[in-house]
């Protein structure tokens, strides 16, 4: 059980350092915008990894409703908060970029306003978690992850009407984008590094939600058991 | 199918006999929005040109707020004497409630945008620039996003603690691309400056699908426990 916590311990360690030479180091400066460029190699790799969690969490909440899986339920709230963290640090690192590249903090750009309804929306599904009383609360919640991710094209469809600053995408972008090759190779470092360290705080999080859970079934099964009830009697 | 159709039928005819009675919902909707369009307008100089431009914002927050008051109560009503809990276990479809719950509510809620636009076109100086019959559609598709993810939504945070806070909290993050879209709709057609065909496609595609997930997890979000 502790094997797979060290394994990718150590692995996010080794590939965070590196990422972080490669990013800060390696990678050249960029011609226009200096050495602010390098907040890229953060800002996207948490991009995407905060998208795909909120993915997992989908999948999770369906299997959930579908199976009844007390262990997937706790994989949705590792994946749902721990996505949140990241697209935390997404909105965080964008208008550090933002600032002197576009000289304004923020702008109500489609990118920028569809990340910012995703985080409300999974804020939103946190605070459900928290308020919920008893066993009802993950088939409730699981229902709201789905409105969630259901709304998530129409989010991004509806924001996209108005004009649009944040830079094209330079990863599989169309014709005249993509990034100088030391570029993309420090890119791709940082994001296997915030992949593999964000699958340990996963994992770290989903055994902790399953402990829990356990000591609660111990705790309510022990008030119920008989020795209990003669002492409270 | 007729099944459904019939305990819809009832469920919605008592509730809208009992607010017929009670009036509570729409009467603190109604002081509501009018609390709303007064206090907005000092918010700014309400001339025809300035308000035209606004008024799209202003009307649809009004009465998103406003229903909130309505889908609040949808179901706290059904709490007392375990009412909710005697429709659990009795064969009645569950999505025969749902219906009636929603389309309740959007007679409550329509009845109350009705009442309220004369109150607008009053203090606002409002003049459609743009055909009248858009702004129907734009209300009736609008309203209807509202309440049928509102009545979903309403059965979830009334199983929370604190479950009045609790609605807002998760039915305005999820209903954000149903407000832009009728908001920039009606803006759209009160100033004519371009099409609102694309708002208006928009909100009948978050429409079907919403009512589409709601139909397919009412079930399962009533019988949580």
């Amino acid at each position: 059980m502790k094997n797979p916590v060290y394994i990718l311990a150590i692995a996010s360690l080794l590939l965070l350092s590196y990422g972080l030479y490669q990013g800060m180091v390696a990678a050249p400066t960029e011609r226009t915008m200096g050495d602010v460029q390098r907040i890229f190699y953060y800002h996207v790799p948490s991009a995407w990894v905060a998208f795909l969690l909120f993915f997992v969490n989908f999948i999770a909440s369906i299997w959930f409703l579908v199976r009844r899986n007390q262990r997937v339920d706790g994989l949705a709230v590792a994946t749902a908060e721990v996505g949140v963290v990241f697209c935390t640090i997404v909105l965080v690192t964008g208008p550090l970029w933002a600032r002197p590249v576009w000289g304004i903090w923020w702008t109500w750009d489609a990118r920028l306003t569809s990340t910012l309804v995703l985080w409300l929306i999974y804020v939103s599904y946190l605070v459900l978690r928290q308020f919920g009383t008893g066993g009802q609360t993950p088939v409730l919640a699981s229902a709201l992850a789905i409105f969630g991710f259901l709304d998530v094209p129409l989010v991004y469809m509806s924001i996209r009407w108005f004009r649009t600053q944040h830079p094209q995408p330079v990863i599989g972008g169309g014709e005249g984008s993509g990034i100088h090759p030391a570029m993309r190779e420090a890119l791709m470092w940082n994001f296997a590094a915030f992949l593999v360290f964000a699958a340990l705080i996963v994992f770290l999080r989903y055994r902790l939600e399953v402990a829990e859970r356990e000591v609660e079934s111990i705790h309510a099964e022990r008030s119920v058991s008989p020795a209990e009830v003669r002492r409270n009697a | 199918m007729s099944q459904l159709v019939a305990v819809a039928r009832r469920t919605l005819i008592k509730d809208l006999r009992l607010e017929c009675r009670s009036k509570d919902a729409i009467n603190s909707m109604l002081f509501f929005s009018l609390l709303v369009v007064v206090i907005f307008s000092f918010s700014f100089d309400p001339t025809a040109e300035e308000s035209r431009r606004i008024a799209g914002g202003l009307i649809w927050v009004a009465f998103l707020f406003a229903s909130v008051v309505a889908l609040n109560q949808t179901w706290a009503r059904e709490l007392r004497n375990q009412v909710l809990d005697a429709y659990r276990i009795s064969p009645a479809p569950a999505n025969s409630l749902f219906i009636a719950k929603a389309v309740g509510n959007f007679l409550l809620v329509t009845l109350l945008e009705a009442l309220m636009a004369p109150l607008f076109v009053v203090f606002y100086n409002l003049r459609s620039i743009g055909p009248e019959y858009q702004l129907m559609l734009v209300t009736v598709l609008a309203t209807w996003a509202l309440v049928v993810n509102g009545t979903f939504f309403a059965a979830i945070s009334i199983r929370t603690r604190s479950r009045e806070i609790m609605l807002p909290l998760i039915l305005f993050p999820i209903s954000i691309p149903a407000l832009l879209a009728m908001v920039d709709a009606t803006t759209q057609i009160l100033t004519g400056e371009s099409s609102p065909w694309f708002w208006i496609q928009l909100l009948a595609v978050y429409d079907v699908v919403f009512t589409t997930a709601c139909l397919m997890l009412f079930e399962t979000v009533l019988n949580a426990e």
